[in-house]
């Protein structure tokens, strides 16, 4: 795994590596190239982790390869779900979270505009964020929560970036919520919106 | 506390529209001015608040002064628009009536022809003559009361409040009445802890600023308040400077002009105070603005020499986080006719 330059500001969220928890049972929760985390997990973990776990898969928008698909299967998962997208994977998960035994070990991994969602829609549920396993993989994608409009904006990956919900162009700070699950997009130009400047493709 | 005061008829001006806000003379120099020295830089700048000297702002504990019932109609304003201004978590509640309690203690205890509250158990009965209210109401008891007590009372409390919950050697924002603000969002950023919402302040974390400051903050006691004093500056005298409504006014940030520069470019001062509620073990946070035209600041010879000198000298990195380089050098070069370069006297207070 190539180490990841992180923006460095207090608010930001840092990530570990998932390793597997001596619990009663075991909730993962990927997207993309988590995939590849999930493999590792499974491989460090004893013979019956994945027999005691469930696996939500967010594969990606329109991925036509299913080797990672396939290669999760394999691993005999006791319940195992796949979306399209991470915001897909949302109501399942919500599901899943409403009849989570007491003693689950909650581990996330995938993109950060993924992460970001995934720990909100948990500690939304009552989670402990301290008690949740994150896992970064993939892109630095941003997701993003306009503070002007208030519409979040997933997988953000310029700078500036367009709000998907009023249309301004929004400056993505190093400024995170974790209650929203989002980096904040204040818009770039309100001193005078004729100086539009270039985007650049920053969070990759 | 002990003293009491009587208050100044209460002004009609506006902070949006035709801006007819407008400070009296009186106004003008009780201020809070923020600068006790010809630069300034960050500082834990921490002190008591109590016996504070008498015809200033700090004189009483709440200060209530001339734009009191113009700033509660401005506030009312922006939560019609936005109610997101006013947000309180569910464990917070208790909070709320800590804040309730000393708010109309004080305000009845300073100001005695104009707020009272008497209390008969849990029976309380609050009268806040300037806005016309006259409530009985159970402590205690949320529906008794038109709003819960946190919103209820900073509905009629001038400045903007944010309640901070102890919790692991932190303090977390998990409520607040944030209308009056230099360009934060509450909606955003409540919930974090001390040093997650200051994240965006540039230089102050690399000396060690907020670990100080956090030290000094959770030692506050209560019947021990403590305050500081922050700054910006402001085109207009718009209270209502959100982040939410940037892309509204953030055109006004290049129109001043040296013509229009003494009237309409106006130092924001924030005087913070810190307050330990007695049920709760929150600590309450108010931050109370005033505002100050560069004319007003003109009718006190050694402020206009100190904003010369402070403008000047100030770090480029605080300028812009401030939002201040659009009219910086405009604002100086009107200063300097109040700058002959002799020495100014020590402490904030007019000479």
């Amino acid at each position: 795994m190539s180490t990841i330059e992180y923006a460095d500001f207090k608010s930001r969220p840092f990530y570990g590596v998932l390793k597997p928890a001596s619990s009663v049972a075991h909730l993962v929760v990927a997207e993309g190239e988590g995939a590849q985390a999930v493999l590792d997990l499974v491989a460090k973990a004893p013979a019956d982790f994945a027999s005691k776990a469930t696996l939500l898969y967010a594969e990606g928008p329109y991925v036509s390869d299913n080797s990672n698909r396939e290669a999760l299967r394999a691993l005999g998962f006791a319940r195992f779900h796949t979306s399209a997208t991470a915001a897909a994977a949302v109501p399942r998960l919500n599901g899943t979270l409403e009849r989570l035994r007491m003693g689950t070990q909650v581990y996330l991994t995938g993109n950060e505009s993924a992460l970001s969602l995934f720990v909100k829609v948990c500690t939304d549920a009552g989670l402990d964020y301290q008690g949740l396993q994150t896992e970064h993989r993939g892109s630095l994608a941003r997701r993003m929560q306009c503070v002007h409009c208030k519409g979040i904006t997933e997988e953000v990956t310029t700078q500036p970036a367009e709000c998907a919900h009023c249309g301004l162009l929004l400056l993505v700070r190093d400024h995170y919520s974790r209650r929203i699950g989002a980096f904040q997009g204040v818009n770039i130009n309100a001193e005078d919106p004729s100086d539009v400047p270039a985007k650049e493709e920053i969070f990759r | 506390m002990g003293s009491t005061a009587s208050l100044p008829t209460f002004k009609d001006g506006t902070y949006r529209d035709d801006f007819s806000f407008k400070n009296s003379p009186e106004t003008v120099l009780r201020a809070p001015f923020p600068f006790d020295k010809d630069e300034y830089m960050y500082a834990v700048n921490m002190e008591l608040h109590k016996d504070g000297r008498k015809g200033t702002a700090y004189e009483q504990p709440i200060d209530v002064d001339e734009h009191y019932v113009a700033e509660m109609r401005d506030r009312a304003l922006v939560l019609d628009e936005d109610p997101l201004r006013c947000q309180s978590q569910p464990h917070m509640e208790m909070a709320g009536w800590d804040t309730l309690e000393l708010l109309m203690e004080c305000k009845a205890a300073s100001y005695p022809e104009a707020f009272s509250l008497e209390r008969d158990g849990d029976q309380w009965h609050w009268i806040n003559r300037p806005m016309g209210i006259d409530q009985r109401f159970t402590f205690g008891d949320a529906t008794t009361l038109p709003y819960g007590p946190f919103e209820y009372i900073t509905r009629q409390a001038q400045g903007d409040f944010v309640v901070l919950d102890e919790r692991h050697g932190n303090l977390w924002m998990d409520a607040g009445m944030v209308t009056t603000q230099a360009d934060w969002s509450l909606d955003f950023d409540i919930g974090m802890n001390f040093f997650e919402w200051h994240a965006p302040v540039p230089l102050a974390h690399e000396k060690g600023i907020f670990t100080r400051a956090l030290k000094y903050l959770l030692a506050v006691q209560q019947a021990n308040p403590a305050r500081r004093l922050n700054w910006t500056m402001t085109v207009n005298p718009r209270l209502d400077t959100s982040p939410e409504n940037y892309h509204q006014w953030g055109p006004e940030n290049t129109h001043i002009t040296p013509e229009n520069v003494a009237d309409k470019l106006f130092l924001r001062i924030e005087l913070q105070s810190f307050w330990r509620l007695p049920r709760s073990n929150a600590i309450l946070f108010p931050i109370r603005c005033y505002l100050l035209s560069m004319r007003d600041l003109s009718t006190v010879p050694k402020w206009a020499t100190r904003m010369h000198r402070v403008l000047k000298s100030l770090p480029p990195e605080l300028s812009t986080y401030k939002g201040l380089d659009n009219f910086r050098g405009t604002a100086i070069d009107w200063l300097s006719q109040f700058d002959d370069g002799s020495p100014t006297s020590s402490g904030p207070f007019p000479d």
